[in-house]
């Protein structure tokens, strides 16, 4: 039951609250997509979720347990993996480094996790003794989400994937996500606002604005008008 | 000529201490950006370990020495660890707090220290094999100097290992560069924090002992050397090992070459000016690295 429930929570920086009373559910095997124009809140919805952000209100449970109380690394090794926005890897480890550090950070490493996420991003094999802080926007994605995954986590949660990246790259991971969801049924729940991207991915999507969801539906039976007034386009 | 090789060997032999003093600072500065100001007193607990073995357990001045290094190591990387568990870790991300606070533990320490040896000073005896000096083109090297210097050597290369190939100095390095990331990926900062604490102020007391055998010591031995070696940290650049390196090797020769060819309060002030001005060519220090992201 690897399905995240989010019950009205409410976030805030400082004084300054940003999230007012979000609820949203992502059931196991689905595929969830959050979207929204910029400074709405996802980012911080997505950091409440995996425990970089505290909450002010309500709940959050993974897996039938409430993790609201839960600090990042525990929700991390309960399965959680995040890809954060922008240039998430450790800068001054190589791109073999930063797969390491996470894949022992249990103890013994596991060698074929690490070998499956090189599969699945074969870019990466020829930059392994490269600082990561030296990577591409593109590359950098990839190796983020490889650091992710080598971890196996039961829920993906990624930020903007597409976000700064050439078109071909984005296909390269739209077909990761895809063959992930797809073949091993892997929980996820996306943001974006590459909105073609998005609905062509996703089971369902919610749209945020104001911190709070406005719309949500099947991503089947939605129509693009209808995001064309939440979201900038 | 000579006079001069002699401030070369001078300005290494205080290098070395520095750096050790420089290395554990960079790493709970770089890592936890916490400013303890009560570094100087690891440094003081290291070095009246090797006296209170010799004094109250009537240990020989060599095994004191060799024993004092260990137990040193020990205390103060405990007394570090209890301080960023019961104190720091609370006041995260209030630099000021902190700043205050380790203060407080510095002089606090400090008055401890008074009230179990006594205010004056106390001399740690050097062992027989530590006596004396080589003489190499007409500089007069004492051994405990070289001793300092060998013992510096293998403890920076054994760190520098460690950092590099060992899974827990990875682990440090990554909390370091991105403590958010490291998080949602499943490592604990928290515990690599005790880590770090523990490394770092276990550097503090071996240099307390190495300090112990060039002169005498009291409850202000530490604070000597605290300003130096926080200027070793911003020149060499927060948590580069390569540039605390470099900057603690020319910190201590530019201090020996000023403090020979004026006095010891001239030197201090050439050193500071050389620290300014360099820090308006290079403000991220030595050795900064290159990254595309504007953010990491
Ligand atoms: N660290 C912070 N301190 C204070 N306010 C913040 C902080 N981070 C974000 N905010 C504010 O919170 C609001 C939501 O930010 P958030 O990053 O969640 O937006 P977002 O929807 O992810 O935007 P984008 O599409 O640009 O990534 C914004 O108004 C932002 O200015
Ligand atoms: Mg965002």
């Amino acid at each position: 039951m690897s399905d995240i429930i989010i019950n009205d929570i409410h976030a805030a920086y400082g004084r300054t609250a940003v999230l007012f009373g979000i609820s949203l559910e992502v059931r196991e095997g689905e595929l969830v997509c959050v979207m929204g124009r910029n400074g709405v809140g996802k980012t911080t919805l997505l950091n409440a979720i995996t425990g970089l952000m505290g909450l002010t209100g309500g709940s959050i449970s993974f897996d039938g347990k409430d993790i609201s109380k839960a600090s990042a690394s525990a929700r991390a090794r309960m399965g959680i993996g995040y890809v954060p926005q922008g240039h998430a890897v450790f800068p001054q480890l190589t791109t073999r480094e930063n797969l390491q550090v996470v894949n022992e950070r249990l103890g013994k490493p596991d060698k074929e996790a690490l070998n499956e996420v090189i599969d699945l991003f074969p870019a990466l094999a020829s930059l392994m003794n490269r600082p990561a802080g030296l990577l591409s926007g593109g590359q950098a994605k990839q190796l983020a989400i490889a650091r992710a995954l080598i971890t196996r986590p039961k829920i993906l949660i990624l930020d903007e994937p597409t976000e700064g990246i050439q078109p071909s790259i984005i296909h390269q991971i739209e077909d990761t996500i895809n063959d992930l969801h797809k073949a091993t049924g892997m929980t996820m729940l996306l943001v974006e606002q590459y909105v073609e991207f998005a609905l062509r991915l996703a089971d369902r999507y919610a749209v945020m604005d104001g911190g709070r969801i406005v719309d949500t539906g099947d991503t089947a039976t939605a129509e693009m008008d209808r995001f064309a007034s939440l979201i900038a386009i | 000529m000579e006079t001069l090789l002699e401030q070369a060997f001078n300005g290494l032999s205080v290098g070395s201490i520095l750096l050790l003093v420089a290395i554990g600072l960079t790493f709970t500065f770089g890592q936890m950006n916490v400013i303890n100001m009560a570094h100087g007193e690891l440094i003081m607990i290291g070095a009246y370990t090797p006296y209170v073995l010799q004094h109250d357990f009537g240990l020989a001045a060599g095994l004191s020495i060799l024993l004092g290094l260990f137990i040193a190591f020990i205390v103060a990387g405990g007394v570090g660890v209890a301080m960023e568990r019961g104190l720091l870790s609370r006041m995260v991300d209030r630099p000021l707090d902190t700043l205050l606070v380790t203060f407080g533990v510095s002089l606090i320490l400090q008055q401890a220290a008074r009230d179990i040896f006594g205010a004056p000073n106390v001399d740690v005896v050097a062992p027989s094999w530590l006596k004396g000096s080589v003489t190499l083109l007409g500089v007069i090297m004492p051994y405990t100097r070289l001793f300092i210097m060998a013992l510096v050597a293998v403890i920076v290369g054994g760190l520098s290992v460690f950092m590099a190939r060992h899974a827990e100095g990875r682990r440090m390095r990554a909390v370091t560069q991105n403590r958010d990331l490291a998080a949602v990926s499943g490592l604990s900062p928290r515990r690599v924090d005790a880590t770090t604490f523990f490394l770092g102020s276990g550097l503090a007391g071996v240099a307390g002992v190495a300090v112990s055998l060039i002169g005498s010591i009291g409850s202000q031995v530490g604070s000597g050397y605290i300003i130096d070696a926080f200027l070793v940290v911003i020149v060499g650049g927060l948590g580069r090992m390569k540039g605390t390196i470099i900057a603690a090797f020319a910190l201590g020769m530019l201090n020996a070459y000023a403090e020979f060819w004026k006095n010891a309060s001239i030197g201090k002030a050439i050193v500071f000016m050389a620290v300014i001005v360099f820090l308006q060519f290079r403000p991220n220090g030595l050795v900064s690295f290159r990254t595309r992201g504007l953010t990491s």
